[in-house]
């Protein structure tokens, strides 16, 4: 049954990258955003299983995105491939060190303490003059093991990167759900002290699932770093951590596709929302998030589960 | 000698600016256990408000006393309004669902409240530093204070006396204490549950509202004031433990001079210091100073 999901997925991801070059220029740059911060969001979802909210994820999203910009700014590399290894490496290096402290927190006081790291991070960047302070810089354009496009092929080089390492990302963390780590996440939810008195610790557990979510969001950060081509603090602050748990909530944490769909969607009706209301996005955001919460707590992905149980049943 | 000076009377009157915000969001967290995010739109609302109110009473040329209680009338008419509606209207529907659920219902509450300061005050800035004009300002030694600084502590120091003394000496203050003891056995004696906390919602509310009101005079009354507050609020709130007035006091206090003296020795370190202050309280005392750790159950 799992392997026909994968393969569905791949088959989605094939055909989505073979659309691109049709696709308009603007929608192409959507997408490229779209699905770096659904890389964020599915590291939200591995923690959100083990019922933790984390509510600075933007402290791994901003430590990704500006180890690109600083290494291509102040060390001159260039390669995309690097550049990104070494932010999701960094982020998870952040993370394993922030986790000894945050690992040992659940509920509003994990979501507070993570907040609270974001910020620490914020107020570093905001004051300091050769990260940027408060406007941040460019990046510049990076290189393909040596390809070096311009203008549209840039757009789409971008673009199949990002989604390359979605379809990689996707793929590792449906079979990471599968392992016992994996699989403990909602018993560490439902009852953490029995899952004590069975010999695990739950500490070590959710320190290992905070590095794993904080690579995906530095990877996220690196990605979207070259994709919008300029880092600036407000990827540290926390209403950037709040949309992606927004995101979170819209998609629901049933399956690793609604990280992606959700993310899409949301990218999607905030430039339609741009557009035609401006000045009306957080009320749009906020009013959505309500409804979400109080009709469809499992997110928009259940409504998908719904749909296709309610005939079973019948039979 | 003189920057010590300033460092204390700064870090003091930072600190009363904290606590005000930060009183309102700890009481609502102690009896109802919500995390409100919408405290930093009653901060903006305050402010609004306040910013309103100083322009109508220059306007009419009322005497600036007068003015000025008129500033925090209706920024706590305001924050009154408010949470009586938040309360009522959406909070009412989400009581025993997950706390964090809850967080994220005052998060999307406080969304929508920042675009309707929008709608109703439009996106400009406002100004209102009339009463602290008027106020003037005295000399110790070789330092410049302003009286509306003097005041502004004067006015959280009575917040906290009263507060203090309203919890511990009326009628009122008890059941609230029974309340945050255990919500059910409070039901079980008959203490009307829902009306507690519809009350303490609003009395945070009207808190949130004084704190925005007093600063208002002091700082620009821009768009996303609201956001910084929750923040620092939540910070202080942690520090001192999550619920205790002492403790909302305190943090206050921590974080105003460690702040104060940021600013006058590291200025870079300004916004680190707060944060810093706070993972280091967590890391030795993880449920804030003042608050008992509580026996995890099966």
């Amino acid at each position: 049954m799992w392997s026909r999901a994968n393969l569905f997925g791949a088959l989605a991801f094939i055909a989505v990258a073979a659309a691109a070059p049709a696709l308009p220029p603007w929608l192409v740059s959507l997408a490229t955003i779209a699905f770096a911060n659904a890389l964020v969001v599915l590291g939200l979802v591995i923690l959100w299983r083990a019922g933790l909210v984390p509510f600075g994820q933007a402290l791994f999203y901003a430590t990704g995105a500006y180890a690109v910009a600083l290494l291509s700014r102040y060390a001159g590399w260039r390669d995309v491939f690097l550049l990104i290894a070494v932010g999701a490496a960094a982020a998870g290096i952040v993370a394993f060190l922030v986790g000894f402290l945050l690992a040992r927190y659940r509920d509003i006081f994990f979501a507070m303490l993570s907040l609270a790291m974001s910020m620490i991070l914020y107020g570093v960047l905001v004051k300091t003059e050769t990260l940027g302070s408060t406007d941040g810089f460019h990046v510049e354009s990076g290189t393909f093991l040596g390809y070096e496009p311009r203008g549209r092929a840039l757009n789409l080089a971008l673009f199949w990167l990002v989604l390359g390492l979605s379809a990689v990302s996707a793929f590792v963390i449906t079979l990471y759900f599968r392992t016992v780590a994996g699989a403990l996440a909602m018993p560490a939810r439902d009852n953490e002290i029995r899952l004590e008195f069975l010999g695990i610790s739950v500490t070590r557990l959710i320190h290992l699932k905070l590095v794993i979510s904080g690579i995906l969001a530095g990877l996220g950060g690196a990605l979207a770093a070259l994709a919008v081509a300029h880092v600036d603090p407000n990827m540290a602050y926390w209403t950037t951590s709040g949309g992606f748990v927004f995101v979170t909530i819209l998609a629901g944490v049933g399956s690793v596709a609604a990280a992606f769909v959700g993310s899409l969607v949301f990218e999607l009706v905030r430039s339609i929302a741009i557009d035609l209301l401006p000045g009306f996005w957080q009320l749009i955001l906020g009013s959505a998030l309500l409804l979400t919460i109080l009709f469809l707590p499992e997110g928009l992905g259940s409504l998908f589960y719904r749909l296709r149980r309610t005939p079973e049943k019948g039979s | 000698m003189l920057t010590t000076f300033a460092i204390l009377t700064d870090g003091l009157v930072y600190a009363a600016y904290l606590f005000l915000v930060a009183v309102g969001l700890s009481l609502i967290f102690g009896v109802m256990k919500i995390l409100n995010v919408t405290h930093g739109s009653f901060y903006a609302f305050g402010a609004y408000g306040a910013a309103t109110a100083v322009g109508i009473y220059v306007e009419r040329g009322w005497p600036d006393a007068s003015g000025f209680l008129f500033m925090l009338l209706v920024a706590m008419a305001i924050g009154l309004v408010l949470g009586f509606v938040l309360e009522r209207g959406v909070l009412r529907l989400v009581y025993g669902k997950d706390e964090v659920v809850i967080v994220l219902v005052t998060y999307a509450a406080f969304l929508i409240l920042e675009d309707v300061i929008v709608l109703i005050w439009g996106p400009r800035s406002y100004g209102a530093y009339q009463p602290m004009v008027a106020a003037g300002s005295i000399e110790v030694g070789d330092l410049i204070l302003s009286n509306y600084d003097i005041v502004l502590i004067g006015i959280a120091a009575l917040v906290a006396v009263l507060s203090y003394w309203a919890l511990k000496h009326t009628r009122y203050g008890r059941l609230l204490t029974v309340v945050i003891f255990n919500r059910e056995t409070a039901a079980a004696f008959g203490i009307n549950v829902t009306v507690v906390y519809t009350v303490t919602f609003i009395i945070g509310a009207m808190l949130g509202a004084l704190g925005g009101a007093v600063m208002a005079p002091k700082i620009s009354v821009t768009l996303g004031i609201g956001v910084e507050v929750i923040v620092l609020a939540f910070a202080v709130v942690a520090i001192g433990g999550m619920g205790s007035i002492e403790g909302a006091l305190i943090g206050a206090l921590i974080v105003g001079i460690c702040r104060a003296a940021a600013v006058h020795l590291v200025p870079q370190l300004e916004l680190f210091v707060i944060y810093a202050v706070m993972a280091l309280v967590l890391i030795f005392r993880p449920h804030g100073l003042f608050t008992q750790a509580a026996p995890r159950k099966i």
